[in-house]
């Protein structure tokens, strides 16, 4: 099992959050969760690639190792992405030359040689076209004035560059236009791989119609309250997230 | 008793020591004299009128009190426990490498400074360096070919006594300001740069590393004149890293463009910043004006300034020649205890005359940063335009940014602009880096060098290298 997290509890300042998930993801597979807004489906995607801020317990193993103990950079080394919902912006600092950088840092902790820059500029030029971007993007600072449509595009980019071995997808398709979607997730399709895996965050069943998941889960109140196959999403369009939401959210009063 | 008290009591005396025989050739005794003034004068065998502008200068200092008006704090200086004059044999020398300081010589490898380089800054050949008025000698008989004149001071009044009579002053007069003024009274070197009519300097020219001794002021005077039409750009690099007490730096640099030269000064200071409870350190107290004399001249001055404990400066351009430019780019970091009151003076006199400021200011840990800057449109600068932007950049709790924007419009035409921001490494941005495999510390680094980028373009690229490489290096241990 390549990521198996065990009864996670998490609190930010003494509020709890998540309240006993429990999830396995193996390797090739792509794991879709859903839930309305507030269910923590955001703060598991963080905690699993280690922001400060939130107290964890439980247990999370990936690739055998714990995942908890490690510093976020440490996580990124192991393999984990994080696609943000919201990227953050750094003014000043070239896109490409964040990417070479980071793609670099990787290599380093991974024992590897550094790309030079004609190197990576040969495998970043050939990863662009995965999601239609061009190179006036480069010379940008990072997400500096991109629109939201141009962010994602990012985020997907600098995961098709960066080469996770687990890639968490969060929200990636909100606030994008049905062209955009399109992009997006035609870049993220191309990335499944059978010895990588995806943890795919959203609540739009749309994102689905594109990203088709091995499994999808449904959280509500901090906890997953159903799983199933692909079919669950037609379910859930049908239904909303009908009856599976109100036990937890029950159970979840003091 | 004051500082001030203190100052004036040991000026009023005579000079204790006298011209007596004892004294070794190469250094005065501590302290300030009228008597000690003509001894330097002496010294560097300098023609009667400049002594006696020195002597001009010195009993105007001793009329002066130290201001007290800059938004930093350091112990009182006691200007008669200073060596006005000291000749490079004063410093101790070092057989070989292996003796120097290994703290200083990680810090040399850090700042990928070369072996040689090393050997030379670190006083193993110091008679080079403290003379070290620039690699000019190596370049002379080429910029000699175009009409160039690049030396130190010294030579200059012996070689051009009419230029830098002509100039002398002429921006920065001796009465100009407290330090100016002491300056003016005791300067023992610098540099001279002359570019004559329609010349386009073939090279930029450049001055390194001035390591002084320990226990002396450091008062070096640069004066750099562009005639009609000539272009230079020059660059000072004040890398020497030095443990010693707090000493005094204070230093005058005069530019003057004739109609359509053009002036590019920049600085990468970095001298002693003290260690981390602020103990030692330089003290960077430095005139700095050029004059666009001319119309259709241009100065632009870029500041890159890590080092000193306080610094206490403000690159300013008169703009009397009619459509002339004057521009300030400046990165200021304080770390630990550092201090700076830093920003520019942009006096707008002629008609259509133009300046745009651009202020990083970087304060970590301790470190306060002030900028402080005077836009002046008088009543005959029709047209005037000003742009001022101000952006403070905060790590740490403990850290602080100030600004003090100063704003005198007399022309009803003039445009001035100010835009100031203040903000912090985000956890964001922090997260978002360290999640893509990038340490804390190279993050830190990668958000501030972005957050100066706009300065670093206008530096001559390998300098721009070695500024980011000492902002990296002043950042270091700053996070976690």
């Amino acid at each position: 099992m390549m990521l198996q997290i065990q009864d996670l509890h998490v609190s930010i300042g003494g509020n709890e959050i998540l309240r006993g998930v429990n999830l396995d993801v193996d390797a090739g597979e792509v794991h879709a969760i859903m839930g309305p807004n507030g269910s923590g489906k955001s703060t598991l995607a963080n905690v699993l690639a280690g922001r400060d801020g939130y107290e964890p317990t439980g247990a999370v193993t990936f690739q055998g190792e714990d995942l908890l103990v490690m510093s976020p950079e440490q996580r990124a080394s192991a393999g984990v992405f994080l696609a943000l919902q919201h990227p953050t912006e750094i003014p000043g600092v070239g896109n490409l030359y964040f990417l070479r950088t980071a793609l670099n840092s990787l290599r380093r902790s991974r024992g590897l040689d550094e790309l030079g820059v004609s190197e990576f500029l040969a495998l970043a030029e050939e990863r662009m076209k995965l999601v239609e971007m061009d190179r006036s993007f480069m010379s940008r600072s990072v997400n500096e004035g991109f629109s939201g449509g141009e962010k994602k595009r990012n985020e997907t980019l600098q995961m098709a560059i960066l080469e996770p071995t687990l890639a968490i997808l969060d929200e990636t398709d909100s606030g994008l236009d049905i062209d955009a979607l399109r992009v997006v997730a035609g870049g993220i399709n191309a990335q499944r791989r059978a010895d990588r895996a995806m943890i795919v965050i959203t609540h739009h069943q749309r994102l689905l119609d594109y990203i088709v998941p091995d499994r999808i889960h449904v959280m509500v109140g901090g906890r997953i309250v159903r799983s199933g196959d692909k079919s669950l999403a037609l379910e859930l369009e049908a239904h909303g997230y009908g009856d599976g939401a109100a036990e937890p959210v029950l159970a979840a009063k003091p | 008793m004051s500082v001030s008290a203190d100052i004036k009591e040991f000026a009023g005396q005579e000079y204790r020591y006298g011209f007596s025989t004892e004294i070794d050739t190469d250094t005065v005794p501590k302290g300030l004299s009228e008597d000690v003034v003509r001894l330097i004068s002496a010294k560097k065998g300098e023609p009667d009128w400049l002594t006696e502008w020195r002597l001009q200068a010195y009993r105007h200092w001793v009329t002066l009190e130290e201001p007290q008006w800059q938004n930093v704090q350091y112990g009182p200086i006691d200007y008669q426990d200073i060596v006005y004059y000291a000749a490079p044999k004063a410093k101790p020398k070092l057989a070989s490498l292996d003796e120097v300081d290994p703290e200083l010589r990680a810090m040399f490898d850090k700042l990928g400074i070369s072996l040689a380089e090393q050997e030379r800054l670190s006083g193993v050949a110091v008679d080079a360096i403290v003379d070290s008025v620039s690699v000019a000698t190596t370049f002379k008989k080429r910029l000699a070919e175009v009409g160039v004149i690049f030396c130190s001071f010294s030579e200059a009044v012996k070689d051009h006594p009419d230029l830098v009579r002509r100039y002398l002053g002429t921006v920065v007069p001796y009465r100009d300001n407290f330090f100016a003024t002491l300056n003016s009274a005791v300067f023992t070197d610098g540099s001279f740069c002359f570019i004559p009519k329609g010349v386009h300097c073939p090279m930029e020219l450049s001055t390194y590393f001035r390591i002084n001794t320990a226990g002396t002021g450091q008062f070096e005077r640069t004066l750099i004149v562009a005639e009609e039409g000539a272009d230079v750009s020059y660059l000072e690099g004040c890398t020497a890293p030095m443990r010693d007490e707090n000493q005094l730096h204070a230093a005058v640099v005069e530019l003057v463009a004739l109609e359509g030269a053009r002036i590019k000064y920049s600085t990468v200071q970095n001298w002693y910043p003290g260690d981390a409870e602020g103990r030692g350190g330089i003290y960077n107290f430095v005139t700095k004006r050029g004059k666009c004399a001319g119309a259709n001249s241009k100065i632009s001055w870029t500041q890159v300034e890590t080092g000193s404990s306080v610094t206490w400066k403000y690159p300013g351009v008169i703009l009397q020649g009619d459509n002339s430019v004057g521009e300030f780019y400046s990165v200021a970091l304080t770390a630990n205890r550092q201090q700076a009151d830093t920003g520019t003076k942009m006096i707008h006199i002629g008609k259509n005359t133009s300046s745009t400021i651009v202020s990083k200011a970087i304060s970590v840990g301790h470190g306060q940063n002030t900028y402080r800057g005077l836009v002046k449109t008088l009543r005959s600068a029709e047209g005037a335009r000003n742009h001022t932007q101000c952006d403070s950049l905060l790590i740490g709790a403990s850290s602080g940014a100030h600004t003090f924007p100063y704003i005198e419009v007399k022309h009803p035409s003039a445009k001035v602009e100010h835009e100031a921001s203040t903000s912090k490494v985000s956890e964001d941005q922090l997260f978002y880096c360290r999640q893509r495999g990038i340490s804390e510390e190279d993050a830190v680094a990668m958000i501030v060098n972005g957050f100066c980028r706009e300065v670093f373009k206008e530096l001559p690229m390998e300098f721009a290298v070695e500024a980011q490489r000492l902002l990296n290096v002043s950042l270091e241990g700053s996070v976690g």
